[in-house]
């Protein structure tokens, strides 16, 4: 008797395994799924700029964003991430990826060697573009000056450095679809949509996340801890931002300048280095976007020292 | 009591006034700032045409930012690191050379766009933003956001 629970818990306990091993298997696309694209570069600018690939990927203490060589050190919770290098260059960057390849990564957080990529780099957005996007997105890449330096490992405390067990996290949090314009919103507001929560990943940094790294859906855009836990991201809702124009939102994405002619600061400093470079109008369908948002009480920030 | 000795009074409560103000960092450099975003404004104002150019408020806001690059490197001393609605971060003290590099750089750049700001519409234009980036490169690593 003992012996048959025995056996009974084992071939439990390797069933459980093995159904472990089939879901967290990471994902792909391949590259018979690509139909013909002709890419458009300018298009491949703007996403460049918008999805704000600088501001972790660029070379450190040199001021040029298409020197994308990686290397900087982001800390959080679970450890310091170092972005890798997405230069053209072959061997460092991914110079030698294919489109799928590249496609794979943005959208199912899956590397070309196969394995899974921590969601510090923003799939759980990026999962949202057009696959047209992505892939002018890719050739515009492929046009930046390839620079040499070879990924560095991040530096994450046990369990975070397993990366098979991002497999159930994707599970929890990836969707997998594309974004869904709302038929009955205006054209810019559907754009303003898509920028927003697909290329430009706000909800990325303005939002709190659970203790498993997940931004929680029903306190979206109200802001939290910087992932360092030094500074607080402000809510973006109509909670906090009820006095700010659209007109105010285009100005800060333009300029950097806040309704009270005070300047953005903080890691928006670099974001705005990013909104700047896109065309007016995109940035006035991002502010019709945000300003539509919801009025959201966030989390309370920590009482200042 | 004679006007003498009420004007002398006054006088005293004023200078121990203006010394507290001194001696508080913290409140000193939220005054500056706040009077930078004044001037800011009427400057900004004057780049969109919502007043006319004034070759004097530029001046004016030139001279203000100016005298906020020169005290900015004595107004973060180890002593004065919260309180108030402080939003310095403790990087600055982390970091207090690289700080005082951006407050130098902060400085030049007021020095060097002055003339030109002065001078026309035009130049105001072509001189801002320029200073707008020296104040983003200190904000960016050591000022918070506002607690909400």
């Amino acid at each position: 008797m003992v012996r048959k629970l025995f056996l009974l818990a084992a071939a439990l306990a390797a069933l459980a395994i093995g159904a472990f091993w089939v879901l967290t298997i990471p994902q792909t696309v391949s590259a018979g799924a690509l139909e013909p694209h002709k890419p458009n570069l300018a298009n491949g600018r703007t996403l460049f700029y918008i999805g704000g690939c600088a501001s972790c990927h660029a070379t450190p203490g040199q001021k040029d964003p298409t020197k994308l060589g990686g290397g900087l050190a982001l800390e959080s919770p679970f450890g310091t991430f170092y972005p890798p290098n997405i230069s053209s260059d072959p061997n460092d960057g991914i110079g030698g990826w294919s489109e799928a390849q590249f496609i794979t990564a943005m959208t199912k957080g899956t590397s070309p060697e196969g394995e899974h990529l921590y969601p510090a780099f923003p799939y759980t957005s990026y999962q949202h573009m057009s696959r047209r996007d992505l892939r002018d997105l890719f050739a515009f890449l492929k046009t930046l000056p390839a620079v040499q330096n070879p990924k560095r490992e991040h530096e994450l405390a046990f369990p975070f450095n397993i990366r098979r067990l991002i497999g159930v996290w994707k599970l929890l949090y990836l969707d997998g679809l594309p974004f869904q314009p709302d038929p009955s919103k205006p054209d810019d507001w559907n754009r303003g949509a898509y920028l927003v929560n697909g290329p430009g990943h706000c909800a990325e940094c303005h939002s709190p996340r659970s203790f498993l790294g997940a931004v929680i859906p029903s306190l979206r855009f109200t802001g939290g801890p910087t992932p360092d836990g030094v500074d607080w991201v402000p809510n973006i809702t109509q909670f906090k931002l009820k006095d700010w124009k659209e007109a105010d939102f285009a100005e800060v994405l333009k300029t950097g300048m806040l309704p009270d002619f005070d300047r953005v600061g903080g890691p928006m400093v670099d974001v705005v280095h990013n909104t700047a470079q896109l065309t007016d109008d995109d940035r006035t369908a991002i502010a019709t976007y945000i300003k539509s948002l919801p009025p959201v009480e966030g989390l309370t920030p920590p009482k200042k020292k | 009591m004679p006007i003498r000795t009420m004007l002398a009074a006054l006088a005293v409560v004023l200078s121990v006034g203006a010394v507290l103000a001194q001696s508080d960092p913290v409140k000193t450099r939220e005054d500056l700032m706040k009077q930078n975003d004044k001037h800011a404004k009427a400057v900004v104002q004057m780049m969109k045409g919502q007043r006319p150019f004034d070759a004097k408020a530029v001046e004016a806001a030139f001279a203000q930012w100016a005298e906020t690059a020169q005290k900015l490197p004595s107004l973060f001393p180890d002593n004065a690191k919260t309180g108030g609605d402080n939003r310095a971060s403790p990087k600055i003290w982390e970091n207090k050379k690289d700080f005082e590099a951006k407050a130098a750089a902060f400085a030049k750049s007021v020095a060097d766009n002055r003339a030109k700001a002065v001078e026309s519409l035009d130049g105001l234009k072509a001189t801002i933003p320029v200073v707008g980036k020296a104040c983003d490169s200190c904000h960016k690593l050591y000022r918070l956001s506002k607690r909400q």
